[in-house]
């Protein structure tokens, strides 16, 4: 199942427990399809981190298995440190229970393509239900602090509104509201702006440069080449299952090194 | 490209006139434009309506004024003067109390049951999932009359005395199920778990029409997976669950008549007692068919309060209030030139196209 050579499990350990994400030789099937073949990659904390590359590539089944949405097949993925998935125990591995899962995603927010929202509940529920139900709070804590992210995403005036009389850009913000609302570690985003129409597009690039600029650890998939160069702090281009160059925005975006790099930009550019 | 028209377009964006007529509303300006053309006219509404009201009044005399001579004397052919008379006997009543109970407990034990099964069967764990099947599988596959029939009769034939205690090994407690097992709850057991199986494919139907990603939404903000099947994929799921439910509560109601069978006087029970001594059979029948209209009746306007409850948060415009359905029937004859638009109550979600709301 997992693969640990002995040699070097010990230095990838120590930067596991630097990095807020580490992945080493990271696999995952879906049956024969084999959509991750090794990925190897580093998140900092406060490092805002944009993965690239065609569809079919990995990038959101990778994001996925981060808060162990997708199980993986092979390779280690740590978490701020910690096992994703996984209790180690010596050499053994055990499977974590569903509470202790979902304790650890409850640490990380993540913000869907679809944004996802519960369409029976208002605005205020949607974000104030996670911090209710999974961490316990009182519903005047909740309330007070789903008001705050409600304001800072600019939606102030729409607590009571049910997210379909929302704009997409609307829901999607307050899709990112529900995942601050748990004040996570880490934040997810899968591709945030792909459904949404091209002028409600900069509104969620907004609050999601503020969030960067607050020092959120981010993972962002994204079309947006834009946003990438000017919030991330590294570009990695993903293709066929594997991180095929990472670096410096400016780097891989304006002057890649691999030739598949060069055709995926000529694209989409 | 079409031709250029003569005045340039103004483009989407461009404002409105500030006086343009909101469509729905009888134009004010350009009169001269308005449409009075004749309508097409039907002739063969108008004679099928005329045979129709002749037919009803026909049935009308057949069932309420027309008599019929039987033996020596001559009476009402429905016997209304029975029906009246029985309609609200004590022993009509004390069986409507009996339907009711039998169609609420069976009902909410159905329920109860078919959630539990539901999830069983679309658990990732095989022996759960094989095990609601088969339990479906059986209920479903045997009338509820022979089921009836076991609960009350083959129940205590076959198990005489239930003890309760360590599997072969010492009994703790015993039951005598022959006095356990009265009608009432041979009737319940039986019509429950009957129930149970068929409300189980309506929760898993209406479970399964839940978007994944609201599973997943749920997953990523740390909630348990009993959590999001209780805090958001049922209250969605209710949606499509309630509609054959109500179906589910009508048909129960009537299906309770079988318990007579088992000799629990519900409703049916009651009226065959009365008619088995006086002769009476179709004046009862109809007691009985009045009873079971009526509660139906009051089952049909609950079940729109409760689709109402769970629409909140749909895209779809909710429907409308009562009142304004009855007054729309009555006042528009033709929904077209009605004022008012075809949905949208005023209070709720006006329906936003998806993009630019506020």
């Amino acid at each position: 199942m997992t693969t640990a050579s002995g040699g070097d499990r010990e230095p990838g350990t120590r930067r596991a427990q630097v990095e807020m994400v580490h992945a080493e030789g990271l696999h995952k099937s879906f049956g024969r399809l084999e959509v991750l073949k090794g990925i190897e990659l580093s998140v900092a904390p406060g490092e805002v981190l944009c993965l690239i590359g065609p569809s079919g590539s990995g990038k959101s089944t990778f994001l996925r298995c981060i808060n162990h949405l997708e199980k993986i097949d092979a390779g280690r993925l740590y978490v701020d440190g910690e096992l994703v998935g996984y209790r180690q125990h010596g050499d053994k591995l055990y499977e974590m229970r569903d509470r202790e899962v979902c304790q650890r995603r409850a640490q990380i927010g993540m913000v869907f393509q679809r944004f996802n929202l519960f369409p029976h509940m208002k605005v205020l529920d949607n974000v104030t239900i996670g911090p209710m139900r999974v961490k316990g709070e009182s519903l005047a804590k909740a309330a007070e602090r789903a008001h705050r992210l409600l304001e800072r995403v600019e939606l102030a005036d729409k607590v009571d509104a049910y997210p379909n009389q929302l704009s997409g850009g609307q829901q999607q913000r307050v899709a990112i509201a529900r995942a601050l609302a748990m004040e996570p570690k880490l934040m997810l985003f899968d591709e945030p702006t792909s459904a949404l129409d091209p002028e409600l597009v900069g509104d969620v690039l907004d609050v999601m440069r503020k969030l960067a600029e607050d020092g959120m650890t981010m993972i962002v998939v994204t079309h947006e080449m834009g946003f990438a160069r000017e919030v991330g702090d590294t570009v990695v281009f993903m293709d066929g299952g594997v991180v095929v160059e990472s670096g410096d925005p400016r780097q891989v975006l304006t002057q890649p090194a691999h030739a598949r790099t060069r055709a995926f930009l000529s694209k989409v550019l | 490209m079409p031709k250029a028209p003569p005045e340039p377009d103004p483009g989407p964006l461009a404002p409105r006139e500030p006086n343009a007529v909101p469509p729905g509303t009888v134009a004010s300006k350009d009169q001269e434009h308005v449409i009075k053309a004749v309508p097409v006219r039907h002739p063969g509404q108008w004679v099928a309506a005329a045979v129709l009201v002749l037919l009803g009044a026909m049935l009308v005399h057949s069932v309420v004024f027309s008599s019929v001579k039987r033996g020596t004397t001559v009476e009402g052919r429905f016997q209304w003067n029975v029906v009246g008379q029985y309609l609200f006997s004590p022993p009509i009543l004390r069986g409507v109390v009996v339907t009711i109970e039998l169609t609420v407990i069976a009902m909410a034990a159905g329920i109860a049951i078919g959630v539990v099964l539901a999830v069983m069967r679309l658990s990732s764990s095989t022996l759960l999932s094989s095990t609601s099947w088969v339990y479906i599988w059986f209920f479903r596959g045997t009338p509820v009359l022979v089921q009836l029939f076991f609960w009350y009769v083959g129940i205590s034939y076959l198990f005489p005395n239930l003890s309760l205690g360590v599997p072969f090994g010492p009994a703790l407690v015993h039951l005598n199920v022959n006095a356990l097992v009265t009608p009432f709850v041979a009737a319940v057991v039986g019509l429950s778990l009957n129930e149970g199986a068929y409300m189980a494919e309506i929760v898993r139907a209406g479970i399964l029409s839940v978007d994944e990603g609201q599973v997943e939404a749920a997953q990523s903000i740390g909630m348990r997976r009993i959590q999001s099947l209780r805090l958001i994929v049922l209250p969605q799921a209710m949606r499509l669950i309630i509609p054959p439910t109500g179906n589910e509560v009508i048909s129960m109601l009537k299906t309770s008549s079988l318990a007579s069978v088992v000799t629990v006087a519900e409703l049916f029970f009651a009226a065959q007692t009365i008619s088995n001594r006086t002769y009476q059979i179709v004046p009862l029948l109809i007691v009985a068919s009045i009873w079971y209209l009526f509660i139906t009746s009051i089952l049909t306007i609950g079940q729109y309060f409760v689709e109402r409850h769970y629409a909140r948060g749909s895209a779809r415009p909710k429907p409308p209030r009562l009142w304004e359905k009855l007054a729309r029937n009555l006042f528009s004859v033709h929904p077209l030139r009605s004022g008012s638009p075809p949905f949208g109550d005023g209070t709720g979600a006006a329906p936003v196209s998806p993009s630019g709301a506020r």
